[in-house]
């Protein structure tokens, strides 16, 4: 069971006729073991994809929810060796769901491109989102990446033109993930006739599935979403349940996993019933 | 490394400084650089924009500044000749307006209609305040809210200059985060906004670009240099934030193998008190990628990027531009650091003997004149770059030395 366990699930989804949810969440926020009890909780509570954050001290194209999550992270010790940690313990009772990774370069170019790429795959990764490399820097992971059977999934944007999707698309895989509107993440999100729009102009560009984020935040635009793309994503809302789950010593309440994995559930009925 | 033929090549044209610089940027952004880039380029090309640039600096800014004899500090020292290029004479006080004309004339030729800039020490938000008045655009500032804590005067110039100054909250609240923050900025308004990086980093274009505009400072020394001494200097010596300024003043004499070239970092606390207590990225960082370009960084083994510390708000920054992180590798440049304590003393010592107060972060390259002059001939032509004056830093020195104001 590896390397392809994006595109089986995005062909299972369009056999049964919807589109997924993609769920993320930051690895080890608020700390290691209720981020690992999250994320063996997402599967079962309709998270189509995970997409696990990989924290970053300078998370450049985040707004202030993630950037949060990345710091409570921090703070409580989270490391590379660790997200993949996470990676491990899922894929010891999951092996079906696919786990992209998201973040940002240096702390892979710390790790060493190699020995990450083999380690990363090794755990069970499926793919990789690495915000600050477009395809001009292909050479530096998305190639390497693509030759060790790793997924390198491109975010497409609206100043992503006509002129030049094709050099975003080119060495992406697994699928695309196209950016609603031009701003970080948590911003708003942009109207559903938009976003219809730029799917179907990315569908004259490329076969692989397409999923949409930026600004997702209830089930009902997750469904709205669902309507048109191949998958949604929901990153800052969820982030922000953890949030909301901690006491005032920043320590989780005893019912943060539950009360996340709660969320998840409505974003996946959301999902589940658009085209229903 | 075996030694190129020139070292004033780069960077190719996919931003690289040997394995330095290139374009680390999210997709949204990835379109406009590629357009600053082209847009650039055409700017570089047209004489009228030559020209402009050359009248505004002159008219403006005041350019040529003097390079000046340091008398009686030559003589105190007593060894090498000392000379001071005179940036803190410019028209706002430091070198950064010669970088924020050259952008702003190059914003205008793209129609950008809103400016925004980050700013450590208040001099670069200063400069850029003070063209977006002249241009009458609008502009919006990003500074760490410790660095709005210490550089109050530049604070309360740039809000009089009719710029918003925003306080940037996360991390450390000090120039690494403002910069974070005016991306964040820059990718939510990318289709009106142009952002004025105030150093010779980022991704490429802006350190080729800043390093150009900045290379006015170099130029003027050479030919003052020639005009006073009737031949080159033999070293130069500037401070390192992002590298501007030392960028600006090195460049047209790389390929002056006579001419030493010293950039000085700062090392806060000390080199040897870890990597939250200096800014000292080429003496105790390590190659990572940061802000759109592969250059040195203060990071832990995980490669987080670090905080950084220096008395001066302008070097407070983990990150170096990236052809300093080349210069370096192939040693074309020579970098070492001063201290907080160093720095202070001669930024006193400058005050009193030249009656000159420098700024915090030229204070530091005066350190390592100061330590270099004495050991040197009498015919040593040693030239120091003045990139700012110190008045915005009596505060903050007048705290160091238990003086309350
Ligand atoms: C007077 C002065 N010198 C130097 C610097 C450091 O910047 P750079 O290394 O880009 O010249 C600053 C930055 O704020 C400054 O204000």
């Amino acid at each position: 069971m590896s390397a392809e366990r994006i595109a089986r699930r995005f062909a299972r989804l369009k056999a049964e006729g919807r589109a997924g949810l993609v769920a993320f969440i930051t690895a080890g926020d608020p700390d290691h073991e209720t981020s690992r009890a999250i994320l063996e909780g997402l599967p079962e509570a309709g998270a189509d994809v995970i997409e696990l954050g990989m924290p970053f001290t300078d998370p450049m194209a985040d707004g202030p929810a993630i950037q949060a999550a990345g710091l409570r992270a921090l703070k409580a010790g989270a490391t590379t060796v660790h997200t993949l940690d996470l990676v491990r313990a899922l894929r010891a009772r999951d092996d079906e769901t696919p786990v992209v990774l998201m973040g940002y370069y240096n702390p892979i170019h710390s790790y060493g491109v190699d020995r990450f790429l083999t380690d990363a795959k090794a755990a069970g990764v499926d793919g990789l989102i690495v915000v600050d490399l477009p395809p001009e820097e292909d050479e530096e992971l998305c190639l390497p990446a693509l030759k060790a059977g790793v997924n390198f999934i491109r975010l497409a944007t609206p100043t992503t033109d006509d002129k030049r999707l094709p050099t975003v698309l080119r060495n992406t895989s697994g699928f695309v993930y196209y950016v609603s509107v031009t701003g970080i993440t948590g911003a708003a999100s942009a109207g559903d006739a938009e976003i219809a729009i730029a799917v179907e102009r990315l569908k004259r560009h490329t076969d692989l599935p397409v999923a949409v984020g930026f600004g997702i935040k209830t089930p009902e635009q997750a469904a709205a979403v669902a309507r048109t793309a191949d998958a949604a994503v929901v990153g800052s809302a969820i982030v922000n349940r953890v949030a909301a789950g901690l006491d005032g010593d920043g320590l989780p309440k005893p019912d943060l996993v539950e009360d996340v994995l709660g969320f998840v559930r409505d974003l996946a009925a959301g999902v589940r019933g658009a085209r229903g | 490394m075996t030694r190129p033929n020139t070292f004033r090549s780069g960077p190719d044209e996919r931003g690289h400084f040997g394995i330095f610089g290139g374009r680390f940027v999210a997709e949204t952004l990835m379109p406009l650089i590629l357009d600053v880039e082209r847009a650039y380029s055409d700017a570089r090309a047209d004489p009228d924009f030559e020209g402009d640039l050359k009248t505004r600096l002159k008219q403006y800014v005041g350019r040529p500044n003097p390079l000046y004899f340091a008398e009686r500090m030559t003589r105190e020292l007593g060894g090498a000749k000392i000379f001071f290029k005179r940036e803190e004479l410019n028209h706002t006080g430091a070198h950064k307006i010669n970088n924020c004309i050259g952008q702003i004339l190059l914003a205008r030729r793209m129609g950008k209609k809103r400016i925004i800039a980050e700013t450590g020490a208040g001099q670069h938000g200063v400069a850029t305040a003070t063209v977006c008045a002249l241009f009458d655009m609008p502009c919006v500032i990003y500074m760490g809210e410790v660095d709005i804590a210490r550089q109050q005067p530049n604070v309360f110039r740039m809000k009089l200059l009719g710029a918003e100054v925003r306080s940037v909250t996360s991390g450390a609240r000090t120039l690494k985060d403002a910069m974070n923050d005016a991306l964040r900025d820059w990718v939510t308004n990318v289709a009106d906004t142009y952002y004025l990086i105030g150093t010779a980093a980022g991704p490429h274009p802006y350190p080729m670009m800043v390093r150009d505009f900045q290379s006015v400072i170099g130029e003027e020394v050479k030919a003052q240099m020639q005009e006073q001494e009737g031949r080159l200097p033999d070293s130069i010596v500037a401070c390192i934030g992002g590298g501007s300024n030392a960028i600006g003043i090195f460049h047209p004499f790389l390929d002056e193998p006579s001419v030493k070239l010293i950039g000085v970092e700062a090392a806060g606390h000390g080199l040897d008190k870890g990597p939250d207590d200096h800014a000292a990225s080429i003496a105790g960082g390590r190659p990572g990628v940061l802000h759109g370009n592969r250059t040195y960084l203060l990071q832990d083994a995980d490669g987080q990027i670090r905080d950084g510390h220096s008395i001066s708000a302008g070097l407070d920054y983990p990150g170096v531009g990236p052809e300093h992180a080349w210069l370096h590798d192939s040693g074309r440049v020579e970098y070492v650091s001063a201290t907080d304590d160093e720095t202070l003393k001669a930024f006193q010592y400058c005050s009193r003997t030249e009656g000159i107060l420098p700024a915090l972060e030229s204070a530091h390259a005066l350190v390592e004149v100061m330590r270099r002059a004495p050991t040197l001939s009498p015919e040593h032509l040693m030239v120091l770059c003045l990139s700012g004056r110190g008045d915005k830093d009596i505060f903050t020195v007048a705290k160091h030395l238990g003086v309350s104001l």
